[in-house]
């Protein structure tokens, strides 16, 4: 089977000189979800990144059979939904309905078409019935739900999806993750939540210092790295920290 | 917060709300060029151009004391320049700088009032305002909640550690500006992360109906009246 996303040898620099990814492969399948686990600053979303095109280092990175470049960026992105991390970031439209409708409309869909379409995935993210709010108005979790909304509209075939769960409440995790059940894209997640990840991913990848030093099971790599929060006595303290 | 306030207003249901922001720009502006051009404030004046305004806050269902005491604010600043007046020996000017300066601020928070900004800006712009502009007052309207928001939290946890104090305001300013740039980044990559290529589309176009067009005829008819029955009284 073809995968969807193929990233081989990705090294990436910070103007600042910082070293963010060292030598990153990966591959996703259609259907699957991995969740990206990793120390602060070891290049998770730096690596996230990379797959619709914010960022380009040095490798090659393939998404859909295209490879990530100035020319293909437009359909790239289309394919790869990334829903931040800060979704006050991500909600910059007055409304929730113009919010979801601003990637159907840079898609050159008609008006009608891309409200229809931004009503469909808001319907899909479970939040049909707030169209006119301002996103300010809006709870943690009914904005990642908005922000999710966002990246529906525009039907890619990825989500990526950094750190989801920040801020929300126990009912708000829940609520989340049982729309990110319902949806049939491949997704990729960066978490440090074990739990989220258990629940979602098949598989998991760990990140240290830019590269991808250990991937399988979640469970196995929770245990691997002692990626469980709860405190037992003996468990090690994070690797120091990383570029 | 004061723009929350307003905002809750702009999302009413009157009649002066469901008219096509175009109209409502058109007829503020006619207002102000009407009061501003009245080269003496009379009482007929003063009353005239007041009792409009009123029934405009009346027509838009807002409520008249709140609006009233919030415009308020514009007193200290144009008491100023009475004052100013007075002792040059003008009490004339002095009273028509309060009173213009008054129904103008007056004139302009219905108007925020009776139209959701991003219509306003709609209008703004379809009534030749550079679509840039509009962009960046929606851009700020949008994030000085979430800046407030933030200066505010950094000034709880200055207060925890201790007193407020200027060179910890100082401080934070500088810090709230290099995180507003920070957001400013991240909020651009998340729109070019949505196709986005320089150019925003709007979903709900402004589309004028007999209703508007009325109104905006009745207003301007009923203004330049006010104005010409003013300029025959002196």
């Amino acid at each position: 089977m073809q995968p969807l996303i193929e990233v081989r040898n990705l090294r990436f620099r910070y103007d600042d000189g910082t070293l963010a990814l060292d030598g990153v492969d990966f591959q996703l399948y259609p259907g699957e979800t991995v969740a990206l686990f990793g120390p602060n600053g070891s290049g998770k979303t730096t690596f996230v990144h990379h797959l619709n095109g914010l960022l380009m280092g040095e490798g090659l990175v393939w998404v859909c059979g295209l490879p990530v470049e100035k020319k293909n960026l437009a359909l790239v992105r289309r394919k790869v939904g990334l829903v931040f991390q800060d979704s006050d970031e991500q909600l910059f439209m007055p409304t929730v309905l113009e919010d979801v409708a601003f990637g159907p409309l840079n898609l050159g869909l008609p008006r009608e078409e891309a409200s229809a379409a931004a009503k469909r995935a808001l319907e899909q993210a479970g939040m049909g019935q707030l169209l006119d709010r301002a996103p300010y108005h809006l709870s943690a979790g009914e904005k990642r739900r908005v922000a999710l909304a966002g990246v529906l509209a525009m039907q890619p075939e990825i989500l990526a999806l950094d750190e989801p769960t920040t801020f929300l409440d126990p009912p708000g995790q829940r609520d989340l993750i049982a729309v990110l059940r319902r949806l049939p894209q491949a997704k990729i997640i960066v978490t440090h939540d074990a739990l989220l990840a258990s629940a979602l991913a098949g598989r998991a990848v760990f990140f240290q210092r830019g590269r991808i030093v250990a991937a399988g099971p979640v469970d196995q790599i929770v245990a691997q790295f002692h990626w469980d929060p709860r405190w037992e006595s003996g468990s090690p303290s994070v690797p120091e920290s990383e570029a | 917060m004061h723009h929350l306030v307003v905002e809750r207003w702009s999302r009413g249901d009157s009649a002066l709300h469901a008219r096509d922001a175009r109209v409502k720009i058109l007829l503020t502006l006619a207002f102000l060029i009407a009061l501003t051009t009245t080269p003496r404030i009379s009482i007929a004046a003063a009353l005239g151009y007041g009792l409009m305004a009123l029934a405009a806050v009346l027509a838009g269902g807002l409520p008249a004391g709140a609006v009233l005491l919030r415009v308020a604010v514009v007193l200290p600043f144009s008491a100023t320049f009475a004052v100013v007046s007075i002792l040059a020996g003008d009490s004339e000017r002095a009273v028509a700088l309060l009173v213009k300066s008054y129904l103008s601020a007056l004139a302009v928070l219905v108007l925020a009032g009776v139209t959701p900004l991003p219509r306003l800006l709609r209008g703004l712009e379809s009534l030749g305002a550079p679509r840039f502009l509009a962009l960046v007052v929606q851009f700020l309207y949008r994030y000085l909640f979430v800046i407030s928001e933030q200066a505010q939290h950094m000034r709880l946890a200055a207060l925890c550690r201790g007193r407020f104090h200027f060179r910890a305001a100082a401080g934070a300013v500088s810090v709230l500006f290099a995180r507003s740039y920070a957001r400013a980044q991240g909020i651009h990559q998340a729109m070019l992360a949505r196709g986005f290529q320089g150019r925003t589309e709007l979903l709900s176009p402004a589309r004028a109906g007999v209703a508007d067009v009325l109104t905006l005829l009745s207003g301007i008819l009923v203004i330049v009246a006010l104005r010409w029955a003013l300029e025959a009284l002196r």
